[in-house]
């Protein structure tokens, strides 16, 4: 719509090496403005964390990312290219695990659905769907129904089914929003290990102050009403990440303040 | 739950009881209702004689056809009424202008159109077989989690492996409780066009039974669709519960 009148400004902004790029994007929903006027590149392998308040866009900022939702002017491109649609090579995590995994297949059968897509040979998928559960920790699950696991167990699988998709790409909307501590602790490592072997693009919402800083490269803080960047971090933490060293690191709990006083100033 | 069970059958056990001595006593001469050891003995003799029987397949052949025929043409348009809401709107004067309309007012310009026979009666049962399945298949698209459509679109699904992958999949349940209804509403309609008109089946035999002035035999037909009508429901709940044990399963708990 209004896309092609900004194409031309956005061509002279956007970085080379971005990955996925926003360049003043605004999105309307419903009368009200939801993101206003968002510029934002994330570099290829990546990781983004971005946090803020709840009603300050995080969730739509990764909608707009996965193509699912189309900026009411601005553009958002993935390698370039302007997302008129959502991509195979970009894959999303949805929080809602339960709604997004298919109850009546199989955990196999969940995977096959990302492999029927990209119409991998039939002969090829029950290899392809053991290394996966193999990567996300369920080999032994391949025969259960999603309703027979935990809910720790259905996020991997559905990790997995986007690891299926072979991303360039992977966004993921509170992902372990909805378990308990050890669990979560737990899943962040296994991303971090998955994203490091994969060398994905990673953008992770979360309301987890901690959690964003414990996984990102690099923080960004949204405002609410409407949404706009209010902090941007670099995380210096050293790799590969630890759940005790890196969590008393000094630099983790400076970052871990400013970030809390941040999201205080906000909530008023 | 065997004593459960049994426990529903002392009513009607107790009814007939009253109804076979009551019988007895007054010396029962009706034209419409006879003993039940009468109408017993009538429905051992109907089977025992296959007139019962062929009746049976008559009728059961007709409803099925005119179910199956009807439920399809339902289906797909409950489905594409579903997925397309502006098709929906389009159609929406037309569908409830048709849909009120009694499958039996039907009667007269079907037997002009197609005569006497399966043919006419297999149409009608159609008609009202379509109406459950449209309606009830187009609730049951429209309430898919939108994020397994999200799935779908983010998985860039065709339309045709939407619809089979997940569409269909995700509202079978509902559709398989709308074919319930639906064959329910198909031997209704079946032994009514009979009655009312159509010379085969269990319908007309009821006709015969009465104008031969039997009301045992005429009330046997009763116990018997009645009977036919209960089996053909548990078989196929029986179905269902085979069929879609884990969907109760998964949504149990949360």
């Amino acid at each position: 719509m209004t896309a092609a009148a900004s194409s031309t400004s956005a061509d002279l902004v956007v970085p080379s090496s971005a990955q996925i790029s926003f360049n003043a994007v605004t999105l309307d929903l419903g009368g009200k403005t939801i993101i206003e006027n968002l510029t934002l590149n994330v570099s290829p392998g990546e990781f983004l964390c971005i946090v803020g308040a709840s009603g300050c866009g995080k969730t739509t900022a990764l909608r707009l990312a996965a193509g699912l939702y189309q900026p009411t002017s601005g553009a958002v491109r993935f390698d370039g290219q302007q997302m008129t649609h959502p991509r195979r090579e970009i894959a999303i995590v949805f929080q809602d695990y339960g709604k997004a995994l298919l109850p009546w297949r199989t955990a196999a059968g969940n995977i096959a659905l990302a492999l029927e897509a990209t119409r991998v040979p039939k002969a090829e998928r029950a290899d392809r769907i053991a290394t996966l559960l193999g990567k996300v920790g369920l080999p032994n699950h391949a025969e259960k129904y999603p309703g027979e696991m935990s809910g720790g167990m259905q996020q991997r699988l559905q990790i997995a089914r986007c690891l299926a998709q072979e991303p360039k790409a992977l966004l993921m909307d509170e992902p372990f929003g909805a378990l308990d501590a050890m669990t979560r602790q737990g899943l962040q490592d296994e991303l971090l290990a998955l994203v490091a072997t994969n060398n994905a693009t990673v953008v992770f919402v979360t309301h987890d102050l901690d959690e964003a800083i414990y996984l990102g490269d690099r923080v960004i803080g949204l405002l609410p009403h409407p949404g706009r960047i209010g902090i941007e971090l670099a995380i210096d933490l050293p790799r590969p990440r630890d759940q005790l060293v890196t969590r008393e690191h000094p630099e983790f709990l400076r970052l871990r303040r400013m970030l809390f006083d941040f999201i205080k100033a906000t909530e008023h | 739950m065997t004593s459960e069970r049994a426990k529903a059958f002392i009513l009607p056990l107790v009814l007939l009881g009253a109804l076979e001595i009551w019988a007895r006593v007054v010396h029962l001469q009706s034209d419409s209702l006879a003993p039940p050891s009468a109408i017993l003995q009538a429905l051992g003799q109907a089977l025992a004689d296959g007139s019962i029987l062929a009746a049976t397949r008559d009728t059961l052949f007709a409803a099925f056809v005119g179910l199956v025929v009807g439920g399809v043409i339902g289906l797909i348009l409950g489905i594409a009424f579903g997925i397309f809401e502006t098709l929906d709107r389009l159609m929406e004067v037309t569908v409830e202008a048709i849909r009120p309309i009694p499958s039996v007012a039907l009667l007269p310009i079907a037997l002009i159109a197609l005569g006497f026979g399966y043919r006419m009666e297999i149409a009608i049962v159609a008609f009202a077989c379509v109406w459950p399945m449209l309606i009830l298949s187009r609730a049951a698209v429209r309430d898919i989690e939108p994020r397994l459509m999200e799935v779908a679109r983010v998985l860039r699904l065709s339309p045709g492996q939407s619809v089979r992958s997940i569409v269909i999949p995700a509202a079978l349940p509902r559709i398989f409780v709308a074919g319930r209804l639906a064959a329910g509403i198909a031997l209704i309609v079946a032994v009514t066009v009979e009655i009312a008109i159509n010379p085969l089946g269990l319908g007309a035999s009821i006709m015969l039974a009465q104008q031969a002035l039997r009301p045992d035999l005429m009330l046997a037909y009763l116990v018997w669709i009645g009977l036919l009508g209960y089996a053909l429901n548990a078989v196929l709940m029986a179905a269902q519960r085979h069929l879609f044990g884990y969907a109760a399963v998964v949504e149990e708990p949360s």
